[in-house]
């Protein structure tokens, strides 16, 4: 396929560029959030940025891509999407639950004991 | 016609989306994907997820729209910080009272909530309705509340009603 990329026409090279650029920088910069941010609920943020916008960035210039150089509508890509959109959520919980059972089981500072208000205003 | 097709709309998903991976209509092909939607709608009856009913689907996609501007912000905000260009931010964990109860609306919620790159759904307190959420950059504490519930919670409590 990448032999075949010469033979696209620029209105369709100019977006695919740009798109695999923006998504692959999102993507790059998200892990870099990874090594910045110091704690691990901040962390939890980072990878979201290649979940969200660096994800549909890529498919979007597949998309178009394939499309342009097969001339038919090729729409995988949507299902990537949705199946990324749907899964990630779940994996981001369970970890982010999993460190807040921990924490609380160590009785690490700054961490909220529930998810309550406390009448007595329980400083989180 | 209950039997056969528990979750008529699922089961028709499913269908396209198996159409659309082989990218053909042949009968073959069909013919299978037939065989995985009607299977499909049937593991879901097993888990009975109860059957939520969606009204306002104008409502629907106008969420959606302010979902994607709404992330969209968030990943240039998020992008910011990790560059190091918004030092005076703070992290940490907000609570957020919620009156929404239905299992599917909260489902998207968090979707919604976790897709966006500056908030982190962590946990939910189901009896008394707390979400307590992380968030990268809290600013003023009263907004992000005033996000989630005016912004997200009201228009999906209207369509799963």
């Amino acid at each position: 396929m990448m032999t075949q990329a010469a033979e696209l026409p620029w209105f369709a090279a100019v977006p695919v560029a740009l798109l695999l650029l923006a998504g692959a920088g999102l993507t790059l910069v998200g892990s870099l959030g990874m090594l910045r941010l110091k704690t691990f609920y901040e962390r939890l943020h980072a990878p979201t940025l290649g979940a969200s916008y660096g994800m549909s960035c890529i498919l979007l210039a597949s998309m178009i891509f394939f499309s342009v150089l097969q001339t038919r509508l090729v729409l995988h890509e949507i299902a990537i999407a949705i199946l990324v959109l749907l899964t990630t959520p779940v994996t981001l919980m369970l970890v982010a639950r999993a460190a807040l059972h921990r924490d609380r089981l160590e009785q690490s500072q700054g961490v909220p004991a529930s998810a309550r208000r406390r009448p007595d205003g329980d400083a989180s | 016609m209950r039997r056969l097709l528990p979750h008529p709309v699922v089961s028709g998903c499913l269908f396209l989306l198996w159409l659309l991976l082989n990218g053909t209509v042949e009968p073959g092909p069909a013919l299978v994907g037939l065989v995985v939607a009607l299977l499909g709608g049937w593991a879901l009856a097993l888990l009975d997820p109860g059957q939520p009913r969606l009204r306002r689907p104008g409502l629907a996609l106008r969420l959606a729209g302010t979902v994607l501007v709404d992330v969209a912000r968030s990943n240039l905000a998020v992008t910011r910080i990790i560059l190091g260009l918004n030092k005076d931010r703070q992290a940490g964990f907000i609570r957020i009272p919620l009156a929404l109860r239905e299992p599917q609306a909260l489902a998207v919620l968090a979707g919604i909530l976790t897709a966006t790159p500056g908030s982190a759904w962590v946990e939910f307190d189901a009896e008394e309705g707390w979400l307590l959420l992380h968030v990268l950059d809290v600013g003023e504490e009263e907004e992000w509340v005033r996000l989630v519930q005016d912004r997200y919670a009201q228009p999906l409590m209207e369509i799963f009603a």
